[in-house]
């Protein structure tokens, strides 16, 4: 099986602690993480993780099934980058001279949909979302302009068949059973899979 | 909103309305009350202090043994759990005495005992200023444990523990670590009472079971030939032997065990056709390779069982029974996964599986035995050498006790034999460390078993090696006149790994040759009696005296030195290459 990109997406309560249980399942399976995003969702209480590995699916879906099963932990999914809708945030800090001199730039930001956050008479500081593809674009679209210092953020991503995790809240709520995770791709097929 | 206050929202109220003040270390105390805890193992110290102290007046209601080192005092509430069914509950101070219980954690941990651990910690306002004893224990015992928190607040103890409690013996069971800050210990707070847990948001322990898996998986059973089932401690955890009698004996399926399967099932059941794995049997290892369907329950294909997974039953369709949804697929491919509580899946399976007895396929297994028999197990149990072997002791013990005894085994050559050949007529009989292959489990987990089971017979098998790695707890066993049967196999070698050396390294016996003190002398200075014995004529008189002994005994037997256990399927090997020699 290749390695691929991932998107993990990792509902959580909000206790302290919390990153270390999930960042051992990495580190222990020798799983380098590409990025990693956690913030609080929609549902007050709950954390949302958002963790970028490059693996192949195999490994991954035993993973977040461990991940799963964490006590403090209320979903954990994957996806491909087809599946999700995802940004990273960067800042680009650029010498003002440049742009002055150079209306080129200007135009270039134009074009790269950044706009200008801080602007002093040293330096300006640019801000643009996006794939990693179009951050990386501009950086080296700066760089023979004297770019100072750049940064980016983990990925943060949306999933796009799911529902959201609300609906899904309600069942943790109630003192219900689990729903079966472990789906049988051989069921309903038995002719096919059993035959002696 | 942290769980806690979910817990306290969602539960019913407490029971007692009156609100007392209480201490921390009480709250903990009371917890264990309300819990059913009588009896627990611990060792004190600077920042547990308050809760040994608070322990003093109840010394009545509650019984602390107090182990000599706190890796016994885990490994003890072990054997407790294992025997008992119920969950171990283990004290420790911070610092070294939580680092203490490491081994134990991650013993636990693997083999999914169920244990509540409590340590003690520095003041909350010291936390993370490198104070005296202070240890990140939160931290380094993540990996190995199942939950695990820290508590600075009094006022959070009683849903604290309530949760600990319910997470530790729940699903798959598990270790769970409460670290409490002195002054949490100490301080008052208005106690409302003890609210078990029943249930948290984010922890579900008990999966709907799906009627179609069900189906699945009696349709395949019902048309395969030459069905096969491994059973491990999941029968035991989920209280379902009876459960899973029932199932094997109606579709008349032959039944091999795991090392920690061991004991759910009686060794002389007609079904029952041995033990899996490295060590295990002949003919369930090779059959694994030639069934039609196998049936794993309450097991996790570990790699000592297995063998290489690219040559282990290629040819089966597989059904996997477990609590764990991870478990499934993790190193075997299901078929059919049936997710959830054997004690619930095993029942609706029975109903729908035909009765049948699969009479020439079981004796596919008896003529295999047999084979095994004449080129093992009868030189093992009835040497034609003049030195004693592990097997022959096994085989008298078993005639002395009936198989109604405890075994607690260590790790080594020992365990394998012991556990090959011991018999069993009752669950929860066998207690041993499988997952983690910890020697020095066998001394303090026999301590634990003695108290979980205290009606009952308990042995300990150990080597020369193991046992020296907790002989201290002999400490414990003559200060609580813990009536534990203690029996040393000293071959005078690191068994098992020189085994290994001779037969994979060129008898390259790289520091394997250990030397022992006089063991009897070391049991005397415990006031502990014992004899040592090495002539076959004393063997069932030694074992009888130990057996009859009121209170606790040592038999040290010298067994033959390189002596080697088989079958083996050696490391990277599939199981139908098992070797007989
Ligand atoms: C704590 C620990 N250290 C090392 C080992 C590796 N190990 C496995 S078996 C064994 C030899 C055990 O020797 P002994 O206790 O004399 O038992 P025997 O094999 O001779 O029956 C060793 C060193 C282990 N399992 N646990």
């Amino acid at each position: 099986m290749e390695k691929q990109e991932y998107t993990i997406t990792v509902y959580t309560e909000n206790q302290v602690g919390l990153l270390n249980r999930i960042a051992i399942m990495f580190s222990r399976r020798k799983i380098n993480i590409e990025s990693l995003n956690t913030s609080p969702s929609e549902i007050e209480g709950i954390h949302r993780f958002t963790i970028v590995v490059n693996e192949t699916e195999d490994v991954l879906r035993k993973l977040v099934r461990q991940i799963e099963k964490q006590v403090d932990i209320l979903k954990a999914e994957y996806s491909t980058n087809d599946e999700v809708i995802y940004q990273e945030l960067a800042l680009y800090k650029v010498p003002t001279d440049a742009i002055a001199e150079k209306a080129k730039v200007e135009r270039l930001l134009r074009e790269y949909g950044a706009r200008a956050i801080v602007i002093r008479k040293d330096y300006i500081v640019f801000e643009t979302s996006g794939t990693r593809e179009e951050i990386n674009r501009l950086v080296t679209a700066l760089e023979p302009y004297g770019l100072m210092e750049f940064v980016r953020s983990g990925r943060v991503a949306i999933i796009k068949a799911s529902m959201g995790f609300h609906e899904k809240l309600k069942e943790f709520e109630q003192k219900e059973r689990s729903e079966e995770v472990a789906e049988n791709e051989y069921l309903g097929q038995q002719d096919h899979v059993f035959t002696m | 909103m942290s769980t806690l206050d979910i817990i306290k929202e969602k539960e019913a109220p407490a029971t007692q309305a009156t609100t007392t003040e209480l201490t921390g270390s009480q709250a903990v105390l009371e917890a264990f009350l309300a819990e059913g805890v009588n009896t627990f193992f611990g060792y004190p110290g600077g920042a547990i202090m308050p809760i040994y102290d608070a322990l003093y007046d109840y010394r009545d209601k509650l019984n602390h043994i107090l182990v000599r080192h706190e890796q016994g005092g885990i490994h003890a509430a072990q054997g407790f759990a294992r025997t008992s069914g119920k969950v171990g509950v283990v004290f420790a101070t911070s610092g070294p005495g939580a680092t203490n219980l490491i081994t134990g954690l991650a013993d636990a941990m693997i083999d999914s005992t169920p244990l509540v651990c409590i340590t003690g910690q520095v003041f909350a306002h010291l936390l993370g200023t490198d104070a005296f004893q202070e240890t990140d224990v939160i931290n380094i015992t993540t990996p190995v444990t199942k939950w695990n928190y820290q508590v600075t607040d009094a006022s959070e103890i009683p849903a604290v523990l309530a949760k600990a409690f319910y997470i530790a013996r729940t699903g798959r069971p598990g270790p769970v670590l409460i670290d409490i800050t002195k002054n949490a210990q100490m301080q008052k707070f208005n106690y409302e009472g003890y609210t078990p847990c029943t249930h948290i948001r984010s922890y579900r322990p008990y999966p709907k079971v799906r009627n179609e898996y069900i189906e699945a998986a009696a349709a395949l059973i019902n048309e395969a030939k030459r069905p096969f089932v491994l059973f491990g401690q999941g029968v035991i955890l989920g209280e379902a032997e009876a459960e899973f009698k029932a199932f094997i004996e109606k579709s008349g399926i032959p039944a091999a065990w795991t090392l920690l399967g061991l004991s759910a099932l009686p060794t002389d059941h007609p079904l029952n056709v041995g033990m899996l794995g490295m060590h295990g049997n002949y003919g369930p290892n090779v059959l694994t390779n030639e069934c039609d369907v196998l049936i794993a329950i309450g097991m996790r294909f570990d790699d000592r069982v297995t063998g290489r997974l690219d040559k282990y039953a290629k040819q089966a369709k597989i059904i996997h029974l477990d609590i764990d949804p991870a478990e499934i697929d993790k190193n075997v491919k299901a078929e059919v996964p049936v997710w959830g509580d054997c004690k619930e899946t095993l029942p609706m399976l029975t109903k729908l599986v035909k009765a049948g007895d699969h009479k020439e396929w079981l004796q596919r297994f008896r003529d295999m035995e047999k084979q095994e028999v004449e080129a093992v197990i009868h030189e093992e149990l009835n040497p034609s050498t003049e030195t004693l072997t592990m097997g022959e002791v096994l085989k008298v013990l078993n005639e002395l006790t009936n198989g109604d005894a405890v075994v607690v085994t260590d790790v080594g050559q020992h365990q394998m034999v012991a556990c090959r050949y011991a018999k069993f007529n009752q669950t929860r009989s066998n207690v041993t460390s499988g997952g983690l292959g910890t020697m020095g489990f066998a001394l303090p987990a026999a301590v634990g078993a003695k108290f979980g089971a205290p009606e009952r017979t308990v042995v300990a098998i150990a080597g020369d090696g193991g046992i020296q790695m907790t002989i201290q707890e002999l400490g414990t066993i003559m200060q609580f006149k813990v009536g534990v049967k203690l029996i040393i196999l000293n071959n005078q070698f690191l068994g098992m790994v020189r085994q290994w050396q001779q037969l994979f390294n060129d008898k390259r016996y790289s520091f394997v040759d250990i030397t022992s003190p006089d063991f009897i002398a070391v049991a005397k200075g415990y006031y502990i009696e014992g004899q040592r014995i090495s002539a076959r004529e004393n063997l069932k008189q030694a074992l009888k005296t130990m057996l009859d002994h009121d209170g606790a005994y040592v038999l040290e037997i010298m067994v033959g030195k390189e002596n080697n256990v088989f079958p083996m399927v050696p490391q990277g090997c599939g199981v139908s290459e098992i070797r007989l020699k």
